[in-house]
């Protein structure tokens, strides 16, 4: 961890009384849980629950309304970000796979020198090596999530955020993505997924974040909420009768 | 008129007339430095205007919309006073040179290009906003990064600058004086040529303008195309 | 960043490349003349002989007489070279040109449609011929741009005792060659100088109607632009105009100028009415 990450971490992440309201809508409600390091957690919950939305509050790109998200370490205020994200549909530059990598290693502020080595070594690290001179926008779906999770890994996280990676991708893609996120969190980042996939939610999951109308209505190892969900609503939905 | 416009301007373009193959050479100096002038200033002010945030945007933006309209001869009156030796700039002596006239263009585009890019710019910037700023980047940083992904929809922004400027014959009368030789394009000596009487070849530079501005919209097109299959 | 900034030096490269002036060094000298002089392709003919004698070449503005001695004041040309006598002296008078030298002469047509509504023609008294359309109110265009040909036209209305107005007095804000265009299609009377009528081709029903009248005496003058005013004026290579137009190569260019076999300008350098 140390030597990957330097000295200090910012997990664990604490997040206490996280509150949204959007054109009086109350989004999120009252959320608090914790991240510690090397952590897998997965949020899941019916459709409209607050999932994206607590990530991207998580990931700096909404301000709650209240609450606090909270960071640890003096890493919190150095001003770049060690969390990445990983987006449904990513957005990617109309330019090579590869330049899509040195842009944002350049936007995280590597020297030029070493941008090109780290895009390339991303790439050959998840067997993309063959796409980097590939436009990126002309690469299928799987190709271009898979290129959207090596350019969050090349920034050397150390919390991932992914948002329903797999959600819009067919099986193979599916497994592709789900191997790369085990071995990202092999490597000892932390995972935060949201997923519709209650398969991949036991496969990934050390703890669960039951979400609904935008409160965590339960929160527990996945053994433990797969096997004896604790409330009525995680019930209904591990036996599918909930609607997504 | 003894020959048809259509013979007359095969006639021009078969003989090639180098008083011709002159004025279409000015013709293209001039608009296509436009062009690019506009580019430098307006690809850069239109993104910012897009992503920047502060008091008076949204007068900003209807200022140079409704600018798209300036009538060539007020863009050129401006540009005349402004370059007279008797005007702020006179003593660069410029007034009646091609630089005179690229200058009026540019000031007559310049809207079209900014008020344009803004608009694709801010749509790109909605499709991205979130990525790009899950990177670290901020909306200035984002400019750049924004311009060259809009490539495509900017050169159609471009062309439409390029039209404008091609077919205008207000300010570069005004600002170039239409000396023979000198300051006289494709539009000025088609004026000029109607108000001889001779329509036919009037009509006959019309012709080759036209033809010309088919040709470099094509040409853009198909480099457009070929870039987009390329680059998705 | 990187690919934004090797954008913009290529295109400055480019744009520095393509907007540099061509042969520069050359000596030249900037005149605001009359759309007469111009478009009847006498510069045409002339200004290569000057440019062979002194290597100064000409950039001819062409313009109305009022707009040309405009230029003239704001020092935007090295000399003019106009046909409103009153208006030349008045411009050397309030000190923007040097001096006027009478150069050359042709004369004023009234030309109007072949079926001759106002039944005027033949004649060859311009006055009477401009009171018989005003009373016939047959249709007149009228250039309307504080032109020479403008001037020249207001003052025979004031000969004739008129203030034209109406409907049948169309105002057009125009140069001749346009002014021409649109009579041929009204059809109307209007006054031209001879030279661009003798080179237009779009003629449709108009022809000369009344010709002769020594009122429709059109002279041309010539007047170097004041380094008093201006400065910057070139005032050597203008004076080199000035004075090649009134010596006798200059004047015998001029008379040598044809246009379908007629001489369009007569010199009268030397004649002291000029």
């Amino acid at each position: 961890m140390s030597a990957m990450h330097g000295s200090h971490s910012i997990l664990p992440l604490r997040v206490r009384g996280l509150g949204l309201t959007l054109d009086g809508a109350r989004l999120i409600n009252d959320v608090s849980f914790d991240i510690p390091p090397r952590s897998r957690t997965v949020v899941i919950g019916p459709n409209g629950a607050g999932k994206s939305l607590l990530l991207r509050l998580c990931h700096g790109l909404l301000a709650p309304s209240e609450g606090d998200i909270s960071w640890s370490g003096p890493a919190a205020s150095d001003g770049r970000k060690r969390h990445a994200m990983v987006f449904q549909r990513p957005v990617m530059l109309r330019r090579s796979a590869l330049a899509n990598l040195t842009h944002a290693l350049a936007l995280a502020g590597l020297p030029l020198r070493e941008r090109n080595a780290r895009a390339e070594a991303a790439l050959e690290r998840f067997g993309l090596g063959a796409l980097a001179h590939r436009p990126a926008r002309v690469l299928s779906g799987g190709e271009q999530q898979r290129l959207a999770i090596a350019r969050a890994w090349a920034l050397r996280p150390e919390l991932l955020f992914l948002d329903e990676p797999t959600s819009a991708l067919d099986p193979a893609a599916t497994r592709a993505i789900e191997a790369m996120i085990a071995t990202i969190h092999a490597e000892g980042v932390a995972i935060v997924m949201t997923t519709h996939d209650l398969g991949q939610a036991r496969r990934h999951a050390d703890e669960v974040l039951f979400l609904h109308r935008g409160r965590i209505v339960e929160r527990s190892p996945a053994y433990a909420f797969f096997e004896r969900p604790a409330t009525p609503e995680a019930r209904a939905f591990v036996a599918g009768e909930l609607v997504w | 008129m003894e020959a048809g416009p259509f013979a007359t301007a095969f006639h021009l373009l078969a003989t090639f007339d180098a008083t011709l193959a002159q004025i279409v050479g000015l013709s293209l100096r001039v608009t296509i430095s436009a062009v690019a002038l506009a580019a430098l200033i307006g690809l850069p002010l239109g993104a910012a205007l897009a992503l920047a945030r502060f008091p008076g945007r949204a007068a900003v933006i209807v200022l140079v919309n409704a600018l798209m309209g300036l009538p060539p001869v007020v863009a050129g009156l401006v540009v005349y006073l402004l370059l007279s030796r008797s005007g702020p700039l006179g003593s660069l002596g410029l007034l009646f040179t091609p630089t005179a006239m690229i200058v009026a263009q540019t000031a007559l585009i310049l809207p079209i290009v900014i008020s344009l890019t803004r608009q694709v710019i801010e749509d790109l910037w909605a499709e991205y906003e979130e990525q790009l700023r899950s990177l670290g980047s901020s909306r200035m940083r984002a400019i750049p990064t924004l311009l060259l992904d809009a490539r495509f929809a900017l050169t159609t922004v471009l062309l439409a600058g390029l039209g404008r400027a091609i077919a205008e014959v207000g300010a570069v009368l005004i600002v170039g004086g239409n000396i023979a030789g000198h300051t006289r394009t494709m539009t000025t000596a088609i004026a000029l040529e109607t108000s001889r009487g001779d329509l036919a070849l009037a009509l006959a530079l019309g012709i080759i303008l036209v033809g010309l501005t088919i040709l470099l919209n094509g040409a853009a097109f198909a480099a457009s195309r070929i870039g987009r299959r390329m680059t998705g | 960043m990187r690919t934004g900034n090797r954008f913009a030096t290529t295109a400055f490269l480019a744009l520095a490349a393509f907007t540099a002036q061509p042969a520069a060094g050359q000596e030249f000298i900037t005149v605001a003349s009359t759309t007469s002089t111009e478009q009847s392709g006498l510069f045409g003919h002339i200004l290569p002989l000057f440019k062979e004698k002194t290597g100064i070449a000409v950039r001819v503005v062409a313009q109305g007489t009022g707009q040309a001695l405009e230029t003239g004041r704001r020092g935007d040309a090295d000399v003019v070279f106009v046909h409103a006598r009153a208006q030349e002296e008045r411009f050397v008078a309030e000190g923007y040109g040097v001096a006027r030298f009478g150069v050359m002469y042709n004369d004023f047509v009234i030309v109007g449609p072949a079926d001759d509504p106002a039944g005027i023609k033949g004649g060859a008294d311009a006055v009477a011929a401009f009171a018989r359309i005003a009373q016939r109110q047959a249709g007149f265009a009228s250039r309307g741009d504080d032109s020479g040909t403008h001037a020249a036209e207001k003052a025979l209305w004031q000969a004739a005792g008129i203030t034209p107005s109406g409907d049948w007095y169309r105002e057009l804000g125009s140069g001749m060659g346009a002014t021409l265009n649109a009579s041929a299609q009204l059809p109307a009377y209007t006054l031209t100088d001879r030279a661009t009528w003798i080179s237009f081709a779009n003629r449709g029903p108009l022809e000369i109607i009344v010709e002769g009248d020594r009122r429709l005496f059109n002279q041309y003058g010539v007047i170097l632009v004041s380094t008093e005013r201006h400065p910057h004026v070139k005032a050597k290579a203008g004076q080199a105009f000035v004075d090649w137009l009134v010596s006798d190569e200059g004047q015998e260019a001029i008379a040598g100028y044809e246009r379908n076999g007629e001489q369009l300008f007569f010199p009268n350098a030397g004649d002291p009415a000029s």
